[in-house]
C-alpha cells in the first residue's frame, strides 16, 4: 500500500511501462515466484504424507520415536526436547537474517557481516543437529524402507513412516544446506565490498527471503512430524 | 508501520522494534505449541487430543503468517505483489481437504471391505528390542540395528502377503 498516494493519478498506467508495478526489483519478484513453486513442492510432500497417514489405521507415536538427546545417557526419555532446540536455532538464525537485511538497508557493512556470520552459524548448528538425529535413528534401525518402530496402538507399522520422515526432513535439510552456501557466498560478497560498489544490499534481501522460507517450511515439518 | 510515509523516518527505530516484537511472538507461539505437545503425551481422551492437534495447527498457521508477513516483509509490499503470491497459495485449501478426505475414505473402504487389512491392524506386536529404553553402548546398538533389518524385512514381507491376500480376497468376491 506504500505507493497508493503517489500512484493514484497514474494508476491506469501502472502496467504501461516505465515503472515497476510491484515496486520491487526483478530479482526479488522472481525469488518470490521460485519460493511459491517450492512451497507447492513441500506442500505436495506434506499432503501426501497426510493422505497416507489418514488412510492407515495406526501410526508410530512421535514421542516414542524422537525421545533422545545428544550426550544424554542411552535410553533417556526426553520427547520433543531435541527438536525444540532445533526449532529455536532456526528461529534465531531467521532473526539474525532479518537484522542483516535491516543493516543492509542502512548500508551498514559491519552489521551485515556480523549478522550474516550468526545466521551461517545457526544454519550449520541446525544441520549438525539434523545429522545427529538421522545418525541416531539410523542406528536404531530406521532408514528408507525399514521401520523398527511399532504403531502407537501396539500394532505392526509399515515403512511409510520412515520413508516420509527421511524424504521430507532430508529435502528440507538440503534446502538448509543450500541456504547456508548462499549465505556464505553473500558474506564473501559483502566482505569483498561488492555491495558497497553497487550501492545497495538487495542481494542480501533475496538470500534473506530464501532463508526465511527455509524457516517457514520447518514450522510445517516440525508440526507435522513431531507434534501431530 | 502500515502507514505510507514511514519509509525513512520510522525505518530505523520502527523496524527493529517490529523485529523484536515478531521474535517474541514466534517464540511464545513455539513454546505454547511445545507445552501442548507435552500435555498430549499419554493422554487418553481422543476428543481432547484431536482438539489440541487442531489448536497446534492454528498456532502453526499463525507462525507462518508472522514469518511471511514480517520477516519476509510481504505485509509491507505493494498489494498487487501480495495478491500474486497469496492467491495461488489458496489452492492448498482445496488440496488439503480433498487429499485428506480421500485418504480417510480409502481407510474406511479398506476397513469395510478388506477384512485382512482390518485384522492386521488389530494384532498387537512386540516392540523389537532396540535402543529405546534398554540397550547400551555402540555394539548393542549396532547389533540391534542388524536385528531390525531382519524384523523390518519381515514386516515388509508380511505386508506384501497382506497385499496378496487382499487381491485374493477381491478375486473371490
Amino acid at each position: 500500500m506504500s505507493t497508493t498516494t503517489a500512484a493514484s493519478p497514474t494508476e491506469a498506467k501502472l502496467w504501461g511501462g516505465g515503472k515497476s508495478p510491484f515496486s520491487v526489483e526483478y530479482g526479488k519478484v522472481m525469488m518470490w515466484y521460485f519460493l511459491m513453486s517450492d512451497a507447492f513442492t513441500f506442500g505436495a510432500f506434506l499432503i501426501s504424507y497426510g493422505t497416507v497417514r489418514f488412510s492407515t489405521n495406526g501410526w508410530p507415536d512421535p514421542n516414542v520415536v524422537f525421545k533422545s538427546f545428544p550426550f544424554a545417557p542411552e535410553g533417556v526419555n526426553a520427547p520433543l526436547v531435541f527438536v525444540s532446540v532445533m526449532t529455536f536455532i532456526l528461529i534465531v538464525s531467521s532473526v539474525t537474517m532479518v537484522l542483516a537485511v535491516h543493516a543492509g538497508h542502512n548500508m551498514d557493512k559491519k552489521g551485515v557481516v556480523r549478522n550474516m556470520i550468526w545466521t551461517i552459524i545457526g544454519g550449520i548448528a541446525f544441520l549438525s543437529c539434523q545429522a545427529w538425529e538421522w545418525n541416531h535413528l539410523f542406528h536404531e534401525g530406521a532408514w528408507w524402507g525399514r521401520n523398527p518402530f511399532i504403531n502407537a496402538d501396539g500394532t505392526a507399522s509399515s515403512s511409510n513412516f520412515t520413508n516420509f520422515f527421511f524424504t521430507i526432513t532430508g529435502f528440507h535439510g538440503f534446502h538448509v544446506f543450500s541456504g547456508v552456501v548462499i549465505n556464505i557466498i553473500m558474506l564473501i560478497m559483502t566482505l569483498t565490498n561488492q555491495f558497497e560498489k553497487r550501492g545497495h544490499y538487495n542481494m542480501i534481501e533475496k538470500a534473506g527471503l530464501y532463508w526465511h522460507f527455509v524457516d517457514l517450511v520447518w514450522v510445517f515439518v516440525f508440526t507435522c512430524f513431531y507434534l501431530l | 508501520m502500515s502507514h505510507t510515509n514511514d519509509t525513512h523516518a520510522e525505518h530505523d527505530g520502527g523496524a527493529i522494534a517490529e523485529i523484536k516484537k515478531v521474535t517474541i511472538i514466534l517464540s511464545v507461539l513455539t513454546i505454547v505449541e511445545l507445552i501442548l505437545g507435552f500435555w498430549m503425551i499419554g493422554m487418553e481422551s481422543k476428543a481432547l487430543v484431536l482438539g489440541i492437534k487442531g489448536t497446534i495447527v492454528i498456532l502453526m498457521m499463525a507462525k507462518a503468517f508472522y514469518i511471511v508477513a514480517y520477516f519476509m516483509h510481504l505485509k509491507h509490499e505493494v498489494k498487487n505483489l501480495i495478491m500474486t503470491i497469496v492467491v495461488p497459495l489458496t489452492l492448498f485449501v482445496w488440496f488439503i481437504i480433498a487429499f485428506l478426505a480421500d485418504g480417510n475414505s480409502f481407510r474406511n473402504l479398506r476397513n469395510t471391505y478388506n477384512p485382512y487389512f482390518k485384522e492386521q491392524s488389530t494384532i498387537k506386536v512386540e516392540q523389537p528390542a532396540h535402543g529405546g529404553s534398554h540397550g547400551g553402548g555402540h555394539e548393542a546398538a549396532g547389533a540391534a540395528g542388524a536385528a531390525h533389518t531382519d524384523s523390518a524385512a519381515h514386516t515388509t514381507d508380511s505386508s506384501a502377503k497382506n497385499e496378496d491376500a487382499a487381491k485374493h480376497e477381491d478375486a473371490k468376491h
